[in-house]
Order: structure tokens, then sequence, then C-alpha cells
């Protein structure tokens, strides 16, 4: 295995060091890294175009999982920022013959300077940057990280409500299964909530090992099984949908299809100035008529991940912007 | 009729040189022979005294190892599926080192992920296993890659 350097802990807090370094998890940044990462994004948000420092450099596209946001939004901030990009394609790439993780990861090693890896199973990001000396982008591994969503996400609340702490958020829907959800709240140890809510059918609820780590973290929250217990009191609405490809068992899928819905009528009595995320695609969770009310905030939420993740790619690959 | 202990004593001899393993888990002593290893006890004499009553434990299996002193990191390894035994190193009759099994901060290659979909188990000719110590009482291991844990039965079961 080749060998990089690795800042990780109370260093990489020090130096609020971005460059050269993986994104995993986002437990692996500080709020100050955040925080200089959404001022980047920031401009970015102002003027998209302006910047083309990354001229020289490639970015290699690794999706082993269907994508339409991470990836296009990626390959959108790559190529505004001068980088060019490479795309690999399972179905059409020696992965179909059955080529190891490992070897894909060094070729792809040889060939550009960082890479995007989205793959179902955990840890696969963490291994493959085991693996490489470039820098690897977690773009989601299995059921366990989302580190850039989160980055989003957080950028988004921020946005919008102007600050991340001090707000309620119910964050609701397949917590067990879905890496967003999961990598929202572990975004939200970074801060200082008034309140968290999780809401979700009783199978969905966290796993074990998350509800360990948040609570590791100082992360408080409580657990419901219905939206309408924690509506009036919610700045924040987080929705996702349940993860149908991760269910081990058919049958328990169809268990809980469609238990859970935040519909126009239920969303018109949310607290006054709240907004209503989601990491999309959705289902039936969030039908279409909720789009034209004010709290809508999910379709801005995927558009800012072109600046959001512009300003990723210009930290860590340099550029003159890197914190 | 005799004390308990007195009953045990009868039950197998004094060893001159060796290790006693003491405390491990009623039931447990053929497992943890196991973990030992071959090449190190072969050759040696090995005395099992199994469901044995014990004032801290209720019951407890016993191991004699003779002309074995075991080495730090099969003391570890015991420490995976016995975390309360005790280990007496005997020379000339006497106990000559306690030691008690602390189990190992990190395992590479000794357990596997209990979560199919871990990158440690779908890439598993290429993806090492690696588990950190996350819980000493109960016993706990947290996978590196997938972050589930794996409980006492989980190792025992894996180890048996």
């Amino acid at each position: 295995m080749r060998r990089k350097k690795q800042r990780t802990g109370a260093d990489a807090v020090r130096k609020d060091a971005w460059k050269g370094r993986d994104v995993i998890s986002i437990l692996d940044f500080s709020r100050s890294e955040l925080e200089s990462l959404f001022a980047l994004a920031d401009t970015f948000v102002a003027g998209p175009a302006a910047r083309r420092d990354l001229s020289q450099k490639i970015v290699a596209t690794a999706f082993f999982e269907p994508s339409t946001r991470t990836r296009l939004s990626f390959t959108t901030a790559a190529l505004r920022l001068g980088a060019k990009v490479i795309d690999l394609s399972p179905d059409v790439s020696s992965m179909l013959k059955g080529e190891s993780l490992h070897d894909t990861t060094m070729m792809l090693d040889g060939y550009a300077d960082l890479i995007v890896l989205r793959h179902p199973s955990e840890g696969a990001a963490l291994l493959a940057s085991e693996i490489t000396s470039l820098p690897v982008i977690n773009g989601g591994d299995g059921s366990q990280h989302h580190p850039t969503q989160a980055m989003l996400d957080l950028f988004t609340v921020r946005k919008i409500k102007g600050r991340v702490d001090g707000l309620t958020y119910a964050v609701m829907g397949d917590i067990r299964y879905g890496r967003s959800a999961t990598s929202f709240l572990y975004g939200l140890t970074r801060y200082r909530p008034k309140k968290v809510h999780v809401i979700s059918p009783e199978s969905l609820r966290p796993r074990g090992e998350v509800v360990k780590a948040l609570k590791g973290l100082g992360l408080k929250f409580d657990q419901h099984s219905d939206i309408q217990e924690v509506m009036a009191d919610s700045d924040v609405i987080y929705l996702t949908r349940i993860q149908k490809e991760r269910f081990p068992d058919p049958n328990d899928y169809e268990k809980v299809k469609g238990s859970y819905k935040l519909t126009r009528e239920m969303a018109t009595k949310a607290k006054p100035g709240s907004i209503i995320m989601h990491p999309l695609p959705r289902m039936t969770e969030l039908p279409y008529q909720v789009d034209s009310l004010k709290a809508a905030a999910y379709m801005r939420q995927a558009h800012w991940g072109v600046p959001l993740r512009m300003a990723i790619l210009s930290k860590v690959m340099g550029g003159g912007h890197a914190g | 009729m005799l004390a308990s202990n007195e009953a045990t004593k009868m039950l197998v001899t004094k060893i001159s040189d060796g290790t006693v393993i003491d405390h491990v888990s009623a039931g447990k002593a053929l497992s943890v022979l196991r973990l030992l290893g071959d090449p190190e006890t072969k050759g040696a004499t090995i005395a099992l005294v199994m469901n044995v009553r014990s004032s801290k434990m209720g019951r407890k299996d016993i191991l004699k190892v003779e002309g074995i002193e075991l080495s730090t990191e099969q003391i570890q390894r015991l420490a995976l599926i016995a975390p309360r035994a005790s280990v007496n190193i005997v020379r000339s009759y006497k106990v000559a080192a306690k030691r008690s099994a602390v189990p190992p901060r990190t395992l590479r290659g000794v357990l596997s992920c209990t979560a199919t979909t871990c990158v440690s188990v779908r890439e598993k000719d290429s993806a090492p296993s690696i588990f950190f110590l996350s819980g000493r009482a109960p016993l706990r291991y947290r996978c590196k890659y997938c972050g589930r844990e794996l409980d006492e039965k989980d190792i025992s079961a894996q180890l048996a």
C-alpha cells in the first residue's frame, strides 16, 4: 500500500489543513475547517465561473452506485474550476470482469490527481484512501458516510437561516440505512443545536454504533414515530427516503414502504420561518405539492452542491484557496 | 465433604514448570486450548478441569499446560474468549509470575466483520480485517471500516 501524509485530529484542527487531505467522514473535520469551507463556497455562489485555478488537474469520478447530484455536481464543480474529469463506469469497466476495488484504485492512482468514490460497501473510501497516495473524497459508502452531502446540508442551513447553532432540527426518515441523514447528524455534533428530534419507523431507527457515536460526541436527541409531534418547534425539517436498495430482506422493505410522509397540509402547520430539506432523490415521503411552499429548500440545497463541491476541490487540490 | 478448592486440587496434580490459566468462563476451556494454537502446545502435557465451582464466577474452567510458558501474544489472544482469565507462570512448583489476560487494542486478521456489506468482507482478498478495542467489560471490538461492533458472543463464536 502506498503511504501519504494524513492530517487528522488535533494537528489538523490547529492548521485548518485541507490540502491533500482525504474526505472520508465529516467527523474528520473541525468546526473551523467547515466554516472556512463554507466561506469559500460563499464566494463561488457569488461568482461560480470566476475561477479556473485547477486547469492542470484531473479529477477521477468512480461511482459504483447510481448517482445524479453527487456525481454531476462534482463533475460540474471540477469543470467550472478548469479541471478535467475522467469517469470510471463500472458497467463498462473491468469491474464487470471482477476487478477488485484495490486494483481499480491503484489504476486511478496513476491517472488522476483526486478520486471521488461512491461504493456500496461501508469503508470502501477509507480502504481506497489507504491504497492510493491521491486524496480520496467519499461520495457515499454503503449506509455509513456521505460527508460532502452533510457539508452541503450544513451550508444550506447556514445560508438560509444564517446559523447552524441554536436551531431545532427534525430529521425524519430511514436513519438505519440512510447515510445522508446519519452524516447530517454527525455534522450537527460540530455545532450547538438547540434540540434534535429523530423521527422514523421503529425498524428504521439509527443503528447501535451510530447512537453510541452520537452520544459519545455529546449530541442529545429524542426519537419519535410521528413528525407531527415535533413540527411546531422545528426550525429545520430534514427528510430522507427509505433506502430500498439497502434492505437485506425485501419483505422488510414492504413492511415500511410508504410509512411516513410530509404532506402539504402538514408542512403548512410548521413553525413560521422553518425550512424543509431533502438530500434527494425523493419518493412518496415528500409530495410535489410541497414544492411551492416558501419553506421548501431542497432544490436550492441541490443547486448549492456545485459551489460547495467547488470549494472542497479547491481546498483539497490547492490553487490558491486552500485553507 | 471436601471444599471445592481442595476437590479441584485433587483432580489435577501440581505442575513443576509451565502455565496455569484460571478463571476461564465455564465451558470455554476447549476454545482456549484451540486459541493457544497447536505448534506452541504440541507435545506439552495439558490438563483441563471444567465446570469447577468458583466463588467469583459460579462455575469456571482451569487449564494447566506443563512445560510451556505462554507468550504475551498468546495471553492477549486468550483475553478474547476468556477476558477474566488469570495466568500464572509456574517454575519449580512455585508461581513465578502472575499475568492478566489483557485484550489487544488492535486486532489484524483475527476476527471477521459480521456486516455483510462491510468492505473488509466484500473485498476480503485485498482488504485487511482490522478491529479496535471499544470495550473491556463486556469485551467489544469495533470494525475499522464500517464501525460495527462485535460483542463477546460474536467473538467467541468466531474463535471457538
